[in-house]
């Protein structure tokens, strides 16, 4: 029964005990597990460490499987859904999802591709994106998968809704006009002694991210820089410093997204 | 004020996991929970304030800012409208002086708009300050506010009561039960206690097996197997185990809970212990929503009864080395809390967003501890499984679905109300049962299931066939679907929690394509653009909320397409309603510089 296969037949998530949301939670990977285990993706036969991630094993056997709130060393959310693939004829997102033998995964048919597009489209409509002005434009993997989906306009109407500017922090700013939600700084961006910095307030499309200033005013510099890094788009930004890189020479205007794994195919 | 909110906190054992019980209690007090407080509770549970705000800014029943000294939630669901919400919800805009989403300038009044309170049998239906006002009029309002004015107390304002337990001095509340239809298992002969007494004759796993045998299945609408549910999780390994019972009914047109914690909250109790006993759990918790805090005091009562026969407590139920009890954890207006794992994360203080799986919270459920989450139907039927014997409720219903459901029916009927009947009833007896005239479509299962028309009305009510947690909405020849379609999607805005991001947002785009066709604008591709999207969310979504959210518009489409058509520009592939005069009026503002007639 399917069922069954479903409940216990993949390994169980490390979990720890604490009821406030953990700081720093690692994801599952091939830390401990050294059984190699077989799959398949379109097709190709591949292999992984049993329990590794299935975004990391993809990757190891040089396939790309998009992601966006997904963050490598952070616990996966699973909220953009832009990972999602059919796994055994189900959708399932794969950052939360670890391979197990056998499994029988499709990544790029017509209905993902066209899923990941809607995704992106969303994403796009949903904020106020403009890129050519955008200090991230070309860094930003939001802009970067509009590329490899080949977004040339969305398909979804402009709502142009109105987002408010948070500059009150001394490091960074954070823009919501170009935020999506994928919770990497809220999920990861902990003082040490685990309290959160960013947090979400409100629910559904109100909800935005939030910033615990005075925490947020601590941060060294290098912290205010991988807050930075970690946002996949232009919203969280450093203040008195910007543009280091030219355009034209920015991650994404040399390689697509995701070439530099299937390169390795 | 800080050494209040100590006490609160202190209250609570300095537990973060209890942040919706200290939530819960400065509300009832202040009203609100403000900056102040909110930095005080971080402070007293070392968290810091976002995170305080998070889980705050998540309930719609929660709020930073004061809502008025009369806090006014009138209920928006389909039903309300069609009983005449519009003329209400006018009239209160009218004598209070404000606007639904605001309070008044004295700071009298606040005015919102509320998703389905459980009262669809009797609406249009308001809570204010906690107590239900089911049945208003445009008269009754002007009375209402004429008298909150004059300084009268929402109590004060109660002007009759219920029938049953509704007039007991614990209720005191002017909703009716409506119980149409009494049946064999919920509403039948029952004693409490009877199950209990047998319960020590049964190992826990036997109670296992008996409800296994009996097929009972989830009565929340996703109809997982009881039995097997408690078996996996006495199978995951975990020290402490925990029951929920999910009383948050918040299905737009469902109340069918209401009626059982109302009249029958014993029954549901003790199936609880049950459940408790089976598993070898450590406590029970019921997850109560808070749009049904009238029915606390009545509630808590029958717990104490409860502790006091032994049923409850050290040795529960006679039963030497079972320690149980069960507290009430309140909800706080978040539809999505009705999915298990986001119920378990709104019982843990947090924001209540279902959680990935696997795991299931049948190995990683409360408090990370194998858990069974069961909705109040279930529970009750599981006592009287063990009463009667799992042959005599294989008996009722169908061949594969066991026993009886109950039905919350309302709209477009002569007795709205409950009705408990067996599975295997048909839509077209179900119309016939309720009273309802030449119906025009029925809304099976509420928003998230199937808007059904005549050309189903011969199918079956049972898993085999046409499956529902049991919300009926029935529609009359005059409705407007596409209207109906519309209330649907935007209560599947306002309710998304905001995680997945087609959930978010693609029912935005979903609801404004909709409108735009209800406008006249349409055109034959925003038909096909509105069933290809919506495809995809069910594909898209985490979890029930956003993976059903488009239902409405697919099963529209699917058995009212010509209800669309109707609608659309015939033979026009491109908009052609473009009004140049409408698009260019802000720029015309701002340079103050207007087109010549």
């Amino acid at each position: 029964m399917g069922l069954f296969n479903n409940i216990f037949g993949t390994k169980k998530e490390e979990r720890t005990t604490s009821t406030v949301d953990q700081a720093h939670e690692k994801t599952n990977t091939s830390t401990v597990m050294s059984e190699k285990i077989k799959f398949t993706i379109d097709g190709k036969q591949c292999t992984a460490d049993k329990g590794t991630n299935l975004v990391e094993a993809a990757k190891q056997n040089g396939i790309y499987i998009p992601i966006l709130c997904h963050f490598e060393g952070i616990k996966a959310a699973g909220s953009c859904r832009i990972c999602n693939v059919k796994i055994n004829g189900r959708y399932m997102t794969a950052c939360t999802t670890d391979v197990a033998d056998g499994m029988v995964i499709e990544n790029v048919n017509q209905e993902i591709q066209d899923l990941r597009k809607i995704i992106v489209e969303t994403l796009f409509v949903s904020g106020n994106h403009y890129c050519p002005a955008c200090e991230k434009s070309g860094n930003c993997e939001l802009q970067a998968l509009g590329y490899k989906y080949q977004m040339l306009v969305p398909r979804f109407p402009y709502e142009f809704e109105e987002k408010k500017v948070d500059a009150d922090s001394n490091k960074f700013y954070i823009d919501r006009n170009r935020c999506v939600l994928c919770k990497r700084c809220v999920r990861s961006l902990k003082t040490k002694d685990g309290k959160s910095i960013f947090a979400i307030k409100g629910r559904g499309h109100h909800a935005i991210v939030n910033i615990d200033h005075d925490l947020a005013n601590k941060m060294t510099d290098e912290e205010a820089q991988e807050a930075m890094d970690r946002c996949p788009v232009g919203s969280i930004l450093r203040k008195e410093r910007g543009y280091v890189d030219p355009i034209g020479s920015r991650k994404f205007d040399k390689e697509p997204i995701g070439s530099e794994i299937e390169q390795n195919n | 004020m800080s050494s209040h909110v100590q006490s609160i906190v202190e209250k609570y054992g300095k537990d973060a996991s209890r942040l919706m019980d200290i939530f819960h209690d400065l509300s009832n007090e202040e009203g609100c929970v403000g900056c102040d407080e909110i930095a005080e509770i971080a402070n007293q549970l070392d968290m810091s304030k976002v995170d305080v705000e998070q889980t705050l800014s998540f309930y719609h029943f929660y709020s930073k800012k004061n809502c008025g000294k009369y806090s006014i939630y009138l209920n928006d669901s389909i039903v309300a409208e069609m009983m005449g919400r519009a003329e209400v919800a006018d009239a209160f805009e009218k004598a209070t002086g404000t606007k639904f989403g605001s309070v008044s300038d004295d700071g009298m009044f606040g005015l919102y708009n509320t998703a389905c309170i459980g009262m669809n049998d009797q609406e249009p239906a308001a809570i204010i300050n906690g107590v239900v006002f089911p049945k208003i009029t445009t008269y009754r309002v002007r009375e209402l506010v004429k008298n909150f004015r004059s300084g009268k107390t929402v109590d004060e304002m109660i002007n009759s009561f219920g029938g049953g337990q509704n007039q007991s001095r614990l209720i005191r509340a002017m909703v009716t039960n409506n119980l149409n239809r009494r049946g064999a298992v919920i509403f039948s002969d029952y004693e409490a206690g009877s199950a209990l007494d047998k319960l020590s004759a049964y190992r826990p796993e036997q109670v296992i097996e008996e409800v296994k045998n009996s097929n009972l299945r989830g009565r929340g609408g996703a109809g997982f197997p009881a039995g097997l549910k408690w078996d996996f999780c006495t199978k995951s390994e975990g020290d402490i185990r925990y029951v929920l019972c999910n009383a948050d009914e918040g299905e737009p047109g469902t109340f069918k809970d209401r009626v059982i914690l109302t009249e029958q909250p014993q029954l549901l109790f003790e199936g609880m212990v049950i459940a408790g006993y089976a598993i070898s759990a450590k406590e029970g918790i019921l997850y109560l929503r808070k749009e049904y805090e009238y029915l606390e005091n009545h509630l808590e009562t029958v717990l104490d009864e409860f502790r006091k026969k032994g049923w409850l407590g050290n040795d529960a139920a006679g039963i030497e080395g079972f320690n149980y009890d069960i507290r009430i954890q309140f909800g706080a207006g978040a539809y999505v809390c009705g999915e298990e794992s986001a119920l378990i994360e709104s019982c843990e203080g947090k924001r209540g967003e279902p959680r990935n799986r696997p795991p299931f919270p049948v190995q990683v459920g409360y408090l990370n501890k194998p858990t069974v989450v069961n909705n109040v139907e279930t529970l009750c039927s599981v006592v009287k499984v063990l009463m009667h014997g799992s042959e005599w409720y294989k008996s009722l219903g169908t061949k594969e679905t066991s026993g009886t459901k109950l039905l919350s029916i309302s709209g477009d009927v002569r007795y709205p109300g409950v009705f408990e009947v067996e599975w295997g009833i048909t839509i077209k007896e179900m119309l016939e049962m309720a009273g309802a005239e030449n119906p025009k479509a029925v809304q099976v299962g509420g928003p998230s299931g199937r808007l059904i028309g005549e050309n189903e009305f011969e199918r079956t009510i049972c898993y085999e066939d046409l499956p529902t947690g049991g919300a009926m909405i029935v529609f009359g020849q005059d409705r407007n679907i596409l209207e109906v379609v519309k209330n649907f999607t935007d209560f599947f805005i306002e309710e998304s929690c905001g995680s997945c991001a087609p959930c978010r947002y693609l029912t935005v785009i979903l609801r404004n394509r909709l409108q735009k066709i209800m406008e006249g604008k349409g055109i034959a591709s925003d038909i096909y653009d509105l069933e290809h999207w919506g495809k995809q969310m069910k594909n898209a979504n985490r979890c029930g909320l956003g993976q059903t959210a488009a239902n409405p518009i697919l099963t529209s489409i699917e058995n009212f397409r010509s209800d669309y058509e109707a609608k659309i520009e015939k033979g026009k592939d491109f908009e052609t309603k473009f009004d140049l005069d409408a698009a260019i009026q802000e720029s015309c503002r701002a340079v103050g510089r207007f087109p010549q007639a």
